[in-house]
């Protein structure tokens, strides 16, 4: 089966959710949206406070090239435009604070397109619609769209990957969606593929999502043939880009640089149905859907909720927490930030809310000892690195070494501290050196 | 605040990953503890009762001074217990003639753990294998002691394996040192041939001769060296590299005249499994590279060749492996594996 090379398999956890249908979440009564959702530079408000929006209204608009708009999510009222705890950034960042109208209302601009309509689009329309639409990869990382599907004019793509991989434990979003909705993932395949000028895409599915792979592949063959769905063997992190790339074609990503380098362009199923949404009726992105679940949640779901909503507001739609509950987490197990406060709000990035207690083993922190020199950690590493030796560097400031030995090609997926024996906090020293890195950088420009 | 039921608990917020494999140093010492259990059972059986009480005493006297070395260092205490400070004393005794005096491996584990491990920073800082210094310490304090005393329990036959008069008392591969300098040819072809008979080579696979309490039984090694390879407490690249270089030079050393024994017989006798199955896969004192683990298997073996055909002692395995502790640091450092996506040219960015 189609795979790459080291990585993982961590319990997967699936169960608590993957039977549980795409709920919608009603409208909270205040939503938080914060400005800056993506990578790139914060989104600039368009609205005052006490200005009325409705559902889809534009709060703010991109600034510069790697930037992303922002819609309402409700319709409302202004509130406030203040900072307010953000689930990636480790300060309060600027937020449009909306209270909800008495009734919820889209705006009107939203409204379908017709398959004339969207068939007679050029792919600069398209790229303008999404660019508008305000969306973001919704598999984590939140890169701007529009900028994604708008390569060098050099760059010769031949490839388009929709990643159904969903290789972090616990999370059942893509998979739920990819089952209900396959018809528009499908499509916007197919929108992604036009604007790239690809004739076929490839979907991509891990093995332990056999109902997704079964339900994709019958739409596809209804709705476009020219998409063909892979099943990728389950392994953490084969939802990777490079890692994907890398197990589909047998490329690989230059070191430092984008799947583009090689001719490929891979979009999350939740961002391909996004597209398909914005194009198709005219629709922002302003929700999402979140897997809400873990030991800690009453009742584990997978909810459609409005961006800006407040996990408290979604904690008590699952039934409350835990009386154990005792970490809660934005994304999945193995990649996502541990949140302190309830006040977080869900962005457009936000691809679950997970609890955890300390019901097992796996969910508490070991005890950390000298590294043994094992070698587990190299054995594993899908980017080839030494993660012993680098968080080594990393723990001493040998920065020049750190940066020899590739660490900046690490992408933190925590593969390593997951095995390490000694239970190393490599990520975290890791993290400890790009962040020391970046310091010396930023100084060294000033005095520049 | 529009929630309901307002929740004002506290929660851990820590670095991902939030997930850790039940997975420790402590399981992964007490693994290799069993599997070096069958070797000593063995050694029971071949040496006599003294061999427990050699290893017994040993593994007491690591963990005793892993415990007075954290006690001095103020380190946690209950590390000496983690497993490693018994597999250094079971490796040290394993590592003795089975009638070495009782006060051998007090000396020999106390030098091992105090002055090998602890002083450089305890587990995982190590750069010697804490065992085989501790072997090498005793090796020159009293080399009588350490080279001599090979005696199967009563009824079990010749300690060489063979039954020529002229090498009474001798180990397998000692007969072969012992060849080196008799002049005699008909006493050399003899023993050449004994040597080389199936009787022999089947008392190397089960142990039955002269040498040090745990290595002398290639069966009792091999069988949990293979499964701790299957469940990938060790790495399978050193003993494959190690035993494949020592198969191949002594072959070419065979058709080449220069040693009188089979590649067969070099491979079954001495130290070679243990040392490449249990000593040459330490953690602590070998590459993490996966090239870098070639290297140093390769080195033991080929280091391993040169002593037993022209070196001094009969047998090279402990000083191969120290040597090649001592270069792995370099070893690792110019054998950085190719990231993913780095181009071969780019390998050396200043």
């Amino acid at each position: 089966m189609i795979t790459f090379r080291g990585g993982i398999h961590p319990p997967e956890f699936k169960e608590l959710a993957e039977e549980k249908p795409i709920e919608v979440m009603p409208c909270p009564k205040q939503v938080v949206i914060p400005l800056s959702q993506h990578t790139g530079a914060p989104a600039k408000p368009v609205v005052a406070v006490g200005d009325e929006v409705k559902a889809g209204t534009l709060i703010a608009e991109p600034v510069g090239m790697i930037s992303a708009a922002v819609h309402s999510s409700i319709a409302g009222k202004v509130k406030g435009i203040e900072p307010w705890v953000h689930p990636v950034l480790p300060v309060p960042t600027k937020a449009v604070i909306i209270e909800a109208a008495e009734t919820d209302e889209l705006d009107p601009a939203i409204k379908p397109r017709t398959q004339a309509q969207i068939e007679k689009l050029s792919p600069e329309e398209i790229r303008e619609i999404v660019r508008d639409a305000g969306i973001v990869g919704l598999g984590g990382a939140a890169f701007p769209t529009s900028v994604k599907i708008t390569p060098p004019k050099d760059a010769a793509i031949d490839t388009l990957i929709i990643n159904g991989a969903e290789c972090e434990p616990f999370l059942t979003a893509d998979d739920r969606l990819m089952r209900e909705k396959p018809e528009g993932i499908i499509n916007g395949a197919r929108i992604l593929a036009k604007v790239l000028g690809l004739e076929r895409a490839f979907i991509a599915i891990e093995h332990n999502k056999p109902e997704a792979i079964r339900i994709v592949s019958e739409a596809a063959s209804k709705v476009w043939p020219a998409a063909e769905v892979l099943t990728v063997r389950t392994k953490y992190p084969q939802g990777a880009e490079k890692q994907l790339i890398s197990a589909i074609l047998g490329r690989e990503v230059p070191a430092g640089g984008l799947p583009f380098m090689v001719g490929v362009v891979v979009q999350n199923a939740g961002t391909a149905f996004a597209v398909y949404e914005s194009v198709a009726k005219r629709k922002p992105l302003y929700e999402r859907v979140v897997t809400v679940t873990g030991p800690g949640i009453a009742e584990p779901k997978n909810l459609l909720v409005r961006i800006g909503t407040l996990a408290a507001d979604v904690i008590s739609h699952c039934g409350g927490l835990t009386p154990s509950a005792s970490k809660f987490i934005s994304g999945g197990p193995m990649m996502g930030i541990a949140q302190a406060s309830l006040e977080v709000p869900i962005i457009k990035g936000t691809s679950g809310l997970l609890f955890l207690d300390g019901s097992k083993r796996l969910f508490k922190i070991s005890e950390e000892v000298n590294c043994l020199r094992c070698g587990h950690c190299v054995g594993i590493c899908p980017m080839k690195l030494v993660p012993a030796e680098i968080a080594r560097m990393a723990e001493y400031e040998k920065l020049e070494d750190a940066e020899r030995w590739g660490i900046a090609d690490c992408m933190e997926c925590g593969s390593c501290a997951f095995v390490c024996p000694s239970g190393r906090r490599l990520v975290q020293w890791i993290k400890y050196g790009k962040m020391l890195i970046f310091a010396e950088r930023s100084r060294k420009k000033e005095r520049k | 605040m529009n929630s309901e039921v307002k929740d004002t608990r506290k929660f851990l917020v820590t670095p991902s990953p939030h997930l850790k494999a039940p997975f420790n140093v402590k399981m992964v010492m007490y693994i290799v503890v069993i599997a070096l259990l069958p070797a000593l059972g063995g050694s029971i059986y071949f040496f006599g009762l003294r061999s427990l009480w050699l290893v017994l005493i040993s593994v007491a006297t690591a963990v005793l001074a892993e415990f007075l070395m954290n006690l001095a260092f103020k380190r946690p205490l209950e590390t000496c217990l983690d497993g490693s400070a018994i597999i250094t004393g079971m490796l040290l005794a394993y590592n003795l003639p089975p009638t070495a005096p009782l006060w051998m491996p007090v000396v020999g584990s106390a030098f091992a753990i105090i002055i090998v491990k602890a002083l450089f920073g305890g587990l995982g800082h190590n750069f010697l294998n804490p065992a085989l210094a501790g072997r090498a310490f005793l090796m020159v304090s009293w080399l009588g002691k350490m080279t001599s005393g090979w005696t199967l329990r009563e009824g079990l036959g010749t300690t060489s394996g063979i039954q020529v008069d002229a090498f009474t008392g001798a180990t397998p591969l000692g007969v072969v040192q012992k060849l080196k300098d008799v002049a005699d040819p008909n006493l050399t072809e003899t023993a050449r041939q004994a040597l080389n008979s199936p009787e022999t080579l089947k008392a190397l696979f089960f142990g039955k001769v002269g040498g040090c309490v745990g290595e002398t039984s290639v069966m009792l090694l091999l069988i949990p060296a293979i499964i701790l390879i299957a469940i990938r407490v060790i790495d399978w690249r050193i003993p494959l590299a190690y035993i494949g270089t020592v198969a191949l030079g002594t072959l070419i050393a065979w058709l080449f005249k220069a040693t009188p024994v089979t590649p067969i017989f070099h491979l079954l006798s001495g130290g070679l499994m243990l040392g490449a199955l249990f000593m040459a896969t330490d953690y602590t004192t070998t590459p993490v590279t996966p090239l870098g683990l070639w290297i140093f298997g390769i080195g033991c073996g080929v280091l391993t060749v040169l002593i037993r055909l022209w070196g001094g002692y009969p047998e090279g395995v402990s000083y191969s492996i120290l040597l090649m502790n001592v270069v792995t640091p370099f070893i690792d450092r110019y054998t950085r594996p190719r990231i993913l996506g780095e181009s071969a040219a780019k390998k050396e960015r200043k």
